[in-house]
């Protein structure tokens, strides 16, 4: 009987309708006639979207010229960012002093980069560095002093200032976060009491509400004579508000960590403290990083109500500009040009921030 | 066999400087006396101060004329010839819960609308979706707001060239505005029928349920109840004649008078808030539906439930549990968010109490802390509500 087949017939490829380009397209875009339907309606409608601002943002749109005039005005005028680049980025600090706001950010750049990435095993003296060393050279850096030209905070401004404010602020809250969550949790209730209500209150109104009273109020406060520039009160308003939030993901850290490590600690013989900075608090910092890594993002975010305390952040620049006599009309450029920024900015800690989890979850992934 | 341990025999005795509870008091006494000290340093000075400076302290002020404008008022009667303090207190907090409100409703129903779509299987959809999320969610409020108000709606046509529908429905620069519904004698009937509608729901869907629970029989609770709250009002205007007329709006040359207008200022508000909200609200609905372990899906599929009702009876209630929580606290920023309308020129409470009426009469912590006040109980009402409803939706375990 020759019909009987003896050796095994070689394995098909996979029909072409199911694999390849056209076998995504088939599962992703066209998996039902419903799917079908979507697809082609909404493909139109984001060609449009997308076509009407590429018109509006490239095709259209002018780079080259110094003023208004230069600019046809059928798409945008990027013209007016590149004229105000300058105050764009630093406000009105003075330009022959502006080397001295790039010296910083590369010696930041540096720090956060061996902070931040795994290059290096211990992080100890970077963490020194970025936040011990560096402060203090930021501070005669751009105040001045030391030999260099004073440059008063009123003149700062633009992206410049939206960083300060977003960097002190942190500074500032993580260490008091800490100690108001640790207060939280103390066994003793007039500590608790008071490291609630400071939370609570905060938690509960707005940010506008803390810098009016920041700014109005926090001159009150204070002995005759005694008086803080705009920029130093408008810091202490933003960071008792984010040491509030702060305070909170750090609490949910300390409340991750079994109660096992804290009894194991004292059973060796460690003091509150002790146990607290050598056991619990590196273990729980670290769980709540990327929630920290959030919290900035909010707070980095939050930096442009101090426009409505009057001071010249990356945003007020940028609105002062699109309502300058010689740039009329403009407003939808600053805007557009302001939020990709922030977006830049945003989604890039975003990412870091979820890129950093994955780090840490290393233990517990399938 | 005992061992002597040196030390222990003698009852162990601490020293007072090493006992927890003679320290736990002592830090204590600490903590009150220095947080005393520092409100008496701060009433201290500020008492000083405000002698120097001559500004008056109390209440006083809120009986007070205002003498200025507020452009958005909805509700009361404002005049700023005879209306006080106390009125712009007023109205700033009804333009604070008005767009509030309608912020809320609004974000909820794109977060939802969102979330669902950036499950969508459609590679498009997703994307679209995800796209939405993470810009919206990584661009400041405030800039979203500027961008609304002075790049969208200020930059629309003027009242002469406004966009139509119809005759009466007009968009421009001076806001939205469609025809008002003036009552005529007899109006009265309409609230009523929408009223006795959504309490004749209320009793149908709980008829409905229990017999669900005895019969098994189901019954189509949504369409029966949006008939009678919509078909009941209609009906009774029907019945009793149509008894009202439209206003409708009349455009001049620079100005509309008559009908309704939405503001720029409330449009721009309205949409920044309820867009911005509505991305975190996407990603909240997205995880807390991926939350619901897929055997819950295959389970239903397999008893050979629709996938719209399993959906509705199996995934949704289960999502709402992880839903609930981190939507209070989205609706608690919604709610403070709308502080930033003062940057828009929106009449709410930070902007003309905290703001105008700061600046007239000087009283700075009298109005912060009156400020303060309404957030906090606002803050507090929403949470106390959304713990309400998120017991309610628990999981009831033995």
């Amino acid at each position: 009987m020759a019909i009987v087949r003896t050796e095994r017939h070689p394995d098909l490829p996979p029909p072409v309708t199911q694999t390849g380009v056209i076998g995504w397209l088939r599962q992703n875009l066209f998996s039902s006639w419903f799917n079908t339907i979507l697809t082609i309606v909404t493909g139109y409608v984001v060609y449009h979207a997308v076509y009407a601002f590429l018109d509006f943002a490239v095709i259209n749109a002018n780079f080259v010229g110094t003023s208004r005039d230069d600019c046809t005005l059928d798409g945008a005028c990027w013209v007016f960012i590149k004229q105000r680049f300058g105050q764009i980025m630093y406000g009105f600090y003075p330009e022959a002093e502006r080397w001295r706001v790039d010296v910083g950010y590369v010696l930041g750049a540096i720090g956060l980069f061996f902070v931040l990435s795994n290059v290096v095993k211990s992080k100890i003296w970077p963490a020194v560095y970025l936040f011990i060393i560096y402060p203090v050279i930021c501070y005669f850096l751009f105040y001045g002093g030391l030999g260099l030209e004073v440059v008063e905070t009123s003149q700062w401004g633009g992206l410049f200032l939206t960083l300060v404010l977003a960097s002190v602020s942190i500074f500032v809250a993580l260490p008091l976060g800490i100690i108001l969550a640790l207060g939280r949790r103390s066994e003793m209730p007039v500590v608790r009491m008071v490291c609630v209500g400071f939370i609570e209150l905060i938690r509960a109104v707005p940010l506008i509400s803390v810098l009016f009273m920041a700014s109005v109020m926090l001159p009150l406060f204070l002995p005759e004579g005694m008086n803080f520039d705009k920029l130093i009160r408008a810091l202490v308003g933003m960071s008792l508000f984010s040491a509030a939030y702060m305070a909170e993901v750090i609490r949910g850290g300390l409340q991750a960590l079994p109660k096992g490590q804290m009894e194991a600690a004292k059973s060796l013989g460690l003091g509150y403290w002790q146990a607290m900075g050598l056991i619990i608090l590196p273990q729980a910092l670290k769980i709540s990083i990327p929630s920290i890594v959030n919290t900035f993002i909010g707070l980095f975010k939050d930096t442009t109500l101090v426009l409505i305390i009057g001071l010249f952040d990356l945003l007020s620049v940028v609105k002062a500009g699109t309502q300058d006599a010689d740039w009329l009309g403009l407003a939808s450029e600053g805007y557009v040009f302001v939020a990709a920024v922030f977006w830049v900015f945003c989604f890039g800690m975003s990412r870091y921030s979820i890129w950093l989890e994955n780090q840490l979850h290393t233990g517990h992934k399938r | 066999m005992t061992v002597d341990v040196p030390g222990m025999s003698e009852g162990a005795k601490v020293s007072p400087f090493r006992d927890p509870k003679v320290r736990a008091l002592f830090f204590q006494i600490l903590v009150i006396v220095t947080f005393l000290a520092f409100v008496y340093y701060i009433t201290d000075n500020t008492i000083t101060n405000l002698e120097k400076r001559g500004i008056a302290s109390g209440f006083d002020f809120l009986t007070q004329n205002s003498g200025f404008d507020i452009g958005i008022v909805l509700f009361v009667d404002y005049n700023a010839q005879v209306s006080t303090h106390g009125d712009v207190l007023l109205i700033g907090i009804i333009n604070t819960l008005a767009v509030s409100l309608s912020g809320i409703i609004f974000a909820t129903i794109i977060g939802f609308i969102f979330g669902v779509l950036r499950l969508s299987k459609n590679w498009l959809v997703n994307k679209i979706a995800a796209v939405y999320i993470e810009v919206v969610r990584n661009i400041p409020l405030l800039v979203q707001l500027l961008f609304w108000y002075l790049a969208v709606l200020l930059e629309l046509p003027n009242v002469r060239d406004s966009a139509k529908i119809g005759e009466s429905i007009a968009l421009n620069n001076r806001g939205l505005s469609f025809p008002s519904i003036v009552p005529e004698v007899g109006f009265w009937i309409i609230p009523v029928a929408f009223l006795i509608g959504i309490v004749a729901t209320v009793f149908i869907s709980r008829w409905a349920h229990k017999r669900q629970d005895e019969t098994g029989q189901p019954f189509p609770v949504i369409t029966t109840g949006l008939g009678l709250i919509l078909g009941l009002p209609i009906l009774a205007a029907l019945v009793a004649g149509m008894p009202f007329g439209f206003e409708y709006p009349t455009m001049g040359r620079f100005n509309i008078s008559g009908g309704w207008v939405v503001k720029p200022e409330f449009m721009a508000l309205f949409l920044g808030l309820s867009i911005y909200t509505g991305g975190f609200i996407a990603e909240i609905v997205r995880s807390g539906i991926n939350a619901v372990s897929h055997g819950q899906t295959e389970a239903a599929n397999s008893l050979g439930i629709k996938p719209s009702i399993t959906m509705r009876l199996v995934i949704i209630p289960q999502a709402l549990r992880v839903i609930i929580p981190p939507l209070t606290s989205q609706y608690l920023n919604l709610t403070k968010n709308s502080s930033l309308g003062t940057a828009i020129g929106y009449s709410e409470i930070v902007a003309i109490f905290a703001g105008t009426s700061l600046n007239q009469t000087g009283q700075a912590i009298e109005i912060i802390a009156l400020t303060m006040l309404f957030y906090l109980t606002i803050s507090l009402i929403i949470s106390v509500f959304m713990n309400w409803y998120n017991k309610r939706i628990a999981l009831v375990e033995r």
